[in-house]
């Protein structure tokens, strides 16, 4: 796992994604940080938060994009599943190293705190709790990018699907309150508040910390991750 | 040592490989001889355990590579038929990666030093791979292979598209690979394997043709008995004079190459080699040979000739 994790981290920065993820990311989040805060005088950093969770479901499938289709269309990936390594190891690596890159971006958070705390008081607790929901909602939304770059040897394929599906995870959400307004639906709409992630990831913005959220979007990083593994195994036995 | 036991694959209904059993040796070299389309990748992926087989087995030094893919693999360098190679990396942080990714456990810097040396990329290992002539990238694929000094090589084509040179270097250096590990080469010239190989397994259509030593096979393709010459001289007479040899099976000339210069397209019984008697019955009637050389052999005539074979010695057994 970390000979591929090691490599990817090197990719990311030598095929220049890494900091074209990076600076779209400071660039947008950092242009809502001086617009409602530094120019509202405001120290309440929850609207920057979520900025960061809909940019994340657009730039992160430019991470997860290249990770399996690259090593499909150039023929590489011959060279790691004949390695003497686990299926696992490989798809938790590549996994990891995205990850890695997302959270850089996401500690940013961080320094929008400090300069706030010049000009008055920060709720750092929620700040931190913020950043350990962004962190997590990350973990899930790059399982999942991560399986569609697995599906396809073609990058741009990947990424459009990669931002299809995180949006469908948005748009759940949306669905959820559509169905509110039908009584008898009630069942469903409980059923899509619990997928939503928007919902979920709001919570943390307001302040709260709620660990069955948490659970939740760690499991959705397991289940894909395992769907990952599923795939290579698929292929080879078809 | 490797053994394949009944080996099949299936893609759909297409048979890619059809029940293919052999073992190979500690310390032997194993050709793979077939046109493209045989299955000789499909047979080497198996064997490497990139993908599943339908049905059979594979054991590599007595491991299931299905059972136990980790400890089979860790025995197995395999170049593919298509090199992994990323094209973004140095030749030297490349090799880094597959020291790091089969976990090996030499001594980092003298091993690397080992294999750059040993397929002569010592001097390209600060140079990006995409910027590397296609034997250089060749023989980084090798490498990558022989890194961790696994006891079996399994190499797919590996002198395809290379200039004669880089041929001949590849070829040389597989030799020396033969004299401590066990390999498994594949490639569609004759020649190649011939010179590389001590055993050679001829594969057609997904299935064995023939399971033979380098040397038997030579025999059996030997091509000295038909042979082709350009000579100056009186058409009808030596026509005549090489008919009335011994053993000869046909002589004809259909092209008048140059003015008075035909070219004869002559056949002996097999096993008898003439190329002399033309040269002395040139000397005797001052003829003049111009060029001389043996019919090549080509594979699809090998397979014919070899699957003819067969079919006589079947009828022999038939017959007792
Ligand atoms: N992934 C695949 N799907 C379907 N057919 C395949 C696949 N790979 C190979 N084949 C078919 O199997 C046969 C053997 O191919 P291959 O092993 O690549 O031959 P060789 O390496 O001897 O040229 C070919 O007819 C090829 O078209
Ligand atoms: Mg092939």
């Amino acid at each position: 796992m970390g000979a591929i994790y090691r490599r990817e981290i090197g990719a990311f920065f030598t095929s220049s994604i890494a900091y074209v993820f990076l600076s779209v990311f400071y660039i947008i989040t950092g242009f809502f940080f001086f617009l409602v805060n530094l120019g509202n005088s405001s120290a309440d950093l929850s609207f920057v938060c979520l900025t960061m969770f809909i940019i994340s479901i657009l730039l992160i499938p430019l991470l997860t994009m290249r990770l399996f289709s690259e090593e499909k269309k150039q023929r590489t990936e011959q060279g790691l599943l004949t390695a003497p390594v686990p299926l696992t190891s490989i798809v938790l690596g590549k996994y990891f190293a995205a990850l890695t890159v997302y959270a850089i971006a996401a500690s940013i958070m961080f320094l929008y705190g400090v300069m706030l705390s010049l000009f008055g008081t920060v709720a750092w607790l929620t700040l931190l709790s913020n950043f350990i929901a962004l962190l997590f909602v990350g973990a899930a939304f790059i399982a999942v990018g991560l399986f569609i770059s697995a599906l396809t040897e073609n990058q741009v394929v990947a990424a459009i699907g990669g931002v299809a599906s995180l949006l469908a995870f948005l748009l759940v959400h949306f669905a959820a309150s559509l169905v509110g307004n039908y009584a008898s639906l009630g069942w469903l709409q409980s059923i899509l508040n619990f997928l939503s992630f928007y919902s979920r990831y709001y919570e943390f913005t307001c302040g709260i910390f709620n660990l069955s959220s948490v659970l939740f979007f760690v499991s959705v990083a397991v289940l894909f991750n395992f769907f990952t593994v599923r795939v290579f195994e698929k292929r080879r036995w078809s | 040592m490797i053994e394949v036991r009944n080996l099949t694959k299936h893609y759909g209904d297409k048979k890619a490989v059809n029940d293919i059993s052999f073992t190979v040796e500690d310390g032997e070299i194993l050709g793979f001889l077939g046109p493209n389309g045989a299955g000789k990748s499909t047979t080497m992926n198996m064997l490497t355990g990139y993908i599943s087989s339908t049905s059979g087995q594979v054991l590599i030094n007595g491991t299931d590579i299905l059972e136990d893919p980790i400890k089979a693999k860790a025995c197995i360098g395999y170049l593919p038929e298509i090199p992994p190679l990323y094209l973004d990396m140095t030749v030297k942080s490349y090799l880094n990666f597959v020291f790091d990714l089969k976990k090996c456990k030499l001594p980092r810097r003298s091993h690397l030093r080992d294999v750059l040396k040993l397929c002569k990329i010592d001097d390209v290992e600060n140079r990006l791979i995409k910027n590397l002539s296609k034997g250089y990238k060749q023989r980084v694929g090798l490498a990558q292979a022989l890194i961790g000094n696994p006891p079996v090589l399994i190499l797919d084509e590996p002198t395809v598209g290379l200039d004669p040179k880089q041929m001949v270097e590849i070829r040389t250096l597989i030799k020396k690979l033969g004299k401590n590990h066990t390999v498994i080469l594949s490639s569609h010239i004759l020649s190649e394997i011939q010179m590389v190989c001590d055993r050679v397994i001829i594969i057609n259509h997904g299935v064995v043709a023939a399971n033979d030593t380098a040397t038997r096979l030579s025999e059996k393709v030997s091509t000295d008995h038909r042979i082709i010459v350009r000579m100056e001289g009186e058409r009808v007479a030596i026509l005549q004079a090489i008919r009335a040899l011994d053993g000869i099976k046909y002589v004809r000339a259909d092209m008048e190459r140059e003015p008075g210069i035909w070219e004869y397209e002559i056949e002996a019984e097999p096993g008898r080699d003439i190329r002399r008697d033309i040269n002395r019955l040139a000397r005797e009637n001052e003829w003049n040979i111009l060029m001389l050389k043996t019919m090549e052999m080509t594979l699809e005539d090998i397979f014919l000739k070899i699957t003819m074979g067969e079919h006589i010695e079947l009828g022999k057994g038939a017959a007792k």
